[in-house]
């Protein structure tokens, strides 16, 4: 109805091309501005500066005996610290790699041989897997089990049976002295 | 309706179905408006903006917000401190309950001016009043979220209003507090109404628009329209109108966010809530402050109505009495354009509020007490004979045949605004301080004024005086080693700084709490292990936490340079102080515990700076700045960016206003 008014004007070339231009323009700049303000309420919903300084844990792994494992808690999930016997890693050392769903050497995912760490969070859909504890089912390659949809880990942690789609994933960790680790 | 058709086969299959399109057609494109609106109508769309940032901003700070009495301060500063962008969302949503108020004071009194209360558009009234009620009960709900002393100190006045009332009055204040006090439950109970309200809000709205479309828009000669001729589609022409106010307003909003962000606030409200100590001085929030002096003006008990329920009632009857406006106005003239006496009336009527709201902000002593009483009745005597006698003896000016015959605009757009700066400016002066005018350092504060950032050189030394001398008594609790990072230490010196302090950890696989250094992700630790050790270290005085010292205090910054610089080494003739105390000229009361520690040398600064005591008190003054606001340098540049954005926006939406409507003029 306007623009019908608007036509019958001598000057309405012109005034419509001047029209749809402002038209176009400011719908950008508006559209772009609006878009930018909304990044500080999606940003916001990211870890904040505090829950992101937290995210070193030093395990003091003294006590731990050959063939033992202790869990222990790095960004709110479990991390587990196994102190592996010397035939378990013979046999994940062993394992033709080709075979695997994710092909990894035990020597990349163990800094030390004997210490193997991993972050304790089935790859398949987020459970914690079992073979913790002496009484667990560890599966059927000696590692951990994930009782939710049958996940098979072995001894090195990397996925061998069952629908989860990677090897248990290896956190950030360093030696800080013979019997502490840091982890993050 | 349902002349809607579309060529589209999408949407014709949704329309049948739910005649979505068609109500968007009719309603918000077609829909016919007066021609001749001018910019006090932008003031409706304007608040239905500001509530929906109100609920987004809102939404996004609850996520982080905790709703216990042990939690709650210290989550809204984690909000402030950690969350990403959380300062931003936090100061809009202060920030936006104030100018939500101003919005809808605005539109209210244009309401008023104009007429917009009479028949038939009664119950869009009555809808908008219920508005301004819910509005208020969720502001109130959500000041007292932050639990910081105006905050527990307003929620205790508020629910104590309801104890007025006889015999129900107890009944009422200890089901609103779920306790024997403002405590946990009534702070987690509030949280979750001030959740809820908004949403309310948003149906009420609804309503509200429902009406308005029902009935149409008044305009500003208050005359209906006739025909096609005096109206417009809603859209292009009053979207555009309206987008061109939002971008103005959000110009004006987003200054004081991003330069001024606790104008409206109240300093006491950075001090933890306490409740064995009431503030000195506490007022609500500037939006109730006319209704807070209604509620103060009776004094006198009559009869048998105590002062007290007399002041309660005359308080809800205020806003109440609006109800009952478009009877007590029986005036057949709607806009105050053609009644030349209610116009008059109308302007006394808003200076009246805004005095009202003037007296409210300051303490009830001397002649105020009296201007309050007076402006009260006025308030009342303005719908109660005021009105309905205009209506009776006021001949109206002859009213135009119809709105396309030209308009003249709006005159009294400067003196309301200036009128309206007068109350604000008033607020701000009813939270001033008494006692001696404060010093400043002689070259100011380098983080003063719209461009002015902090000094890191400043910084450290001033962390230097903190660290060296401050910290054996005061804490600064909110502030941790690895904020050091922001004033230019290294990862590796704030590891060595946070390793000079133990902290406990723990338990062990033993069971045992142990001590261990502290790591940069640690607090900075205080001097003492709990408020009972810090007072019996200090003489039974409290060192309060520095953390806010400088948004805790009216004027911060210069108070507490001032105070850093206002000991004198014997108290002066006449003020005795008593022993163990220091004579402070800027201290309240002028006897302080704290000893005077500032002094020329008194450390020997890293940069080899001269330590003159001016310098060392401006450096802490900086430091302790930049402890309270970390966010300042973020806020200012972000601030200055988006006011350019903001303005390239505003002039490209008055180009196409401009564009649009010059057909219409």
């Amino acid at each position: 109805m306007a623009d019908q008014a608007h036509n019958a004007q001598p000057s309405s070339v012109d005034g419509q091309t001047r029209r749809d231009f402002l038209l176009y323009a400011t719908s950008a700049v508006g559209a772009v501005g609006t878009g930018i303000a909304l990044w500080p309420f999606v940003h916001s919903m990211n870890p904040a500066a505090d829950t992101l300084a937290l995210s070193t844990t030093d395990v003091d792994i003294s006590a731990i005996k050959p063939g033992q494992s202790v869990t222990v808690v790095w960004r709110g999930k479990p991390v587990f610290v196994r102190r592996r016997l010397p035939e378990e890693v013979a046999v994940a050392e062993q394992v033709n790699i080709s075979e695997l769903r994710e092909p990894q050497k035990d020597s990349e995912r163990a800094k030390k041989p004997e210490w193997l760490i991993l972050i304790g969070v089935c790859t398949h859909l987020g459970c914690v897997p079992l073979g913790q504890k002496p009484a667990d089912p560890k599966g059927e390659f000696g590692g951990w089990f994930c009782p939710c949809h049958g996940s098979h880990y072995d001894t090195s942690g990397r996925i061998r049976k069952g629908p989860a789609p990677a090897n248990l994933p290896v956190p950030p960790y360093q030696f800080t002295s013979d019997t502490t680790v840091r982890i993050g | 309706m349902s002349d809607f058709k579309s060529n589209n086969k999408v949407v014709n299959w949704v329309e049948e179905r739910l005649p979505i399109f068609s109500m968007m057609q009719h309603s918000a494109i077609e829909y016919p408006t007066p021609r001749n609106l001018n910019y006090w109508w932008n003031f409706g769309s304007l608040a239905a903006v500001m509530l929906i940032i109100m609920i987004l901003t809102g939404l996004f700070l609850a996520m982080n917000y905790s709703s216990h009495t042990s939690l709650a301060f210290d989550s809204v500063e984690r909000i402030m401190r950690d969350v990403n962008y959380g300062w931003l969302l936090r100061y809009l949503h202060a920030n936006g309950a104030s100018m939500f108020f101003i919005l809808v004071y605005i539109h209210i009194f244009r309401g008023l001016y104009y007429g917009s209360y009479k028949a038939p558009r009664e119950i869009l009234w009555f809808l908008g009043i219920a508005i301004f009620l819910a509005m208020m009960a969720t502001g109130f709900m959500g000041y007292v979220l932050p639990w910081g002393q105006m905050s527990f100190w307003g929620a205790t006045v508020i629910t104590n209003l309801f104890s007025a009332f006889p015999v129900v009055g107890d009944f009422i204040v200890t089901l609103l507090w779920g306790g024997f006090s403002v405590d946990n439950p009534t702070l987690n109970r509030f949280f979750a109404l001030h959740f809820l309200l908004p949403f309310v809000i948003v149906g009420l709205v609804g309503m509200h628009v429902w009406a308005l479309h029902t009935v149409k828009s008044n305009n500003p000669l208050g005359i209906d329209m006739k025909g096609p001729q005096d109206s417009i589609p809603f859209h292009p022409y009053y979207t555009i109108k309206d987008l061109y106010g939002v971008s103005l307003f959000m110009m004006f909003y987003l200054a004081v966010v991003f330069w001024a962000p606790n104008f409206f606030g109240e300093p006491d409200n950075y001090i933890p809530a306490n409740p064995m100590v009431t503030p000195p001085h506490i007022v609500p929030e500037w939006y109730y402050l006319p209704f807070y002096a209604i509620l103060r003006a009776f004094t006198m008990d009559l009869w048998i109505i105590p002062a007290k329920l007399q002041g309660v009632l005359a308080m809800f009857a205020a806003i109440l009495i609006l109800f009952a406006l478009p009877w007590l106005d029986s005036s057949k003239v709607r806009s105050a354009k053609f009644r030349p006496l209610y116009r008059q009336f109308f302007w006394l009527f808003l200076v009246d509020c805004l005095i009202l709201g003037y007296v409210g902000g300051k303490p009830a002593e001397g002649i105020l007490i009296k201007v309050g009483q007076f402006c009260t009745a006025y308030y009342f005597g303005h719908f109660l004979v005021i009105l309905p006698l205009l209506a009776r003896i006021e001949k109206p000016k002859p009213l135009p045949a119809s709105i396309s015959q030209p308009v003249i605009k709006a005159a009294a757009l400067g003196l309301m605004i200036l009128v309206g700066l007068a109350g604000f400016t008033g607020q701000a002066q009813a939270s001033g301080g008494e006692g001696p005018a404060l010093k400043k350092p002689d070259a100011g504060f380098s983080w003063e004024g719209v461009f002015g950032r902090y000094d890191r050189p400043t910084l450290k030394r001033g962390w230097q005086v903190f660290h060296d001398v401050c910290s054996a008594c005061h804490s600064m609790k909110l502030v941790a080693y690895r904020n050091l990072a922001d004033i230019g230490f290294t990862a590796d010196e704030i590891k060595e700084i946070a390793a000079e302090k133990e902290v406990q950890d723990g338990p062990n696989d033993e069971g045992a709490m142990f001590m261990r250094p502290a790591r940069a992700s640690d607090r900075i630790v205080a001097p003492f292990a709990n408020e009972k050790a810090a007072m019996a270290a200090n003489g039974g005085a409290l060192p309060p936490d520095l953390s806010l010292m400088n948004k805790a205090r009216t004027n911060g910054p210069y108070y507490v340079y001032s105070l850093m610089l206002g000991y004198e080494d014997a108290a002066p003739e006449g003020h005795p102080i008593p022993e163990g105390k220091s004579f402070n000229h800027y201290f309240p009361g002028n006897a302080i515990s704290m000893p005077m520690v500032v002094s020329d040398d008194i450390v020997t600064y890293a940069d080899g700076t001269k330590a003159t005591k001016e310098q060392i008190s401006k450096d802490v003054v900086t430091f302790l700045n930049w402890a309270a606001e970390p966010e300042l340098d973020a806020r200012k540049g972000m601030g200055a960016k988006v006011m350019i954005f903001l303005a390239v926006l505003t002039a490209l939406l008055y180009a196409l206003k401009r564009q649009i409507w010059k057909d219409v003029h």
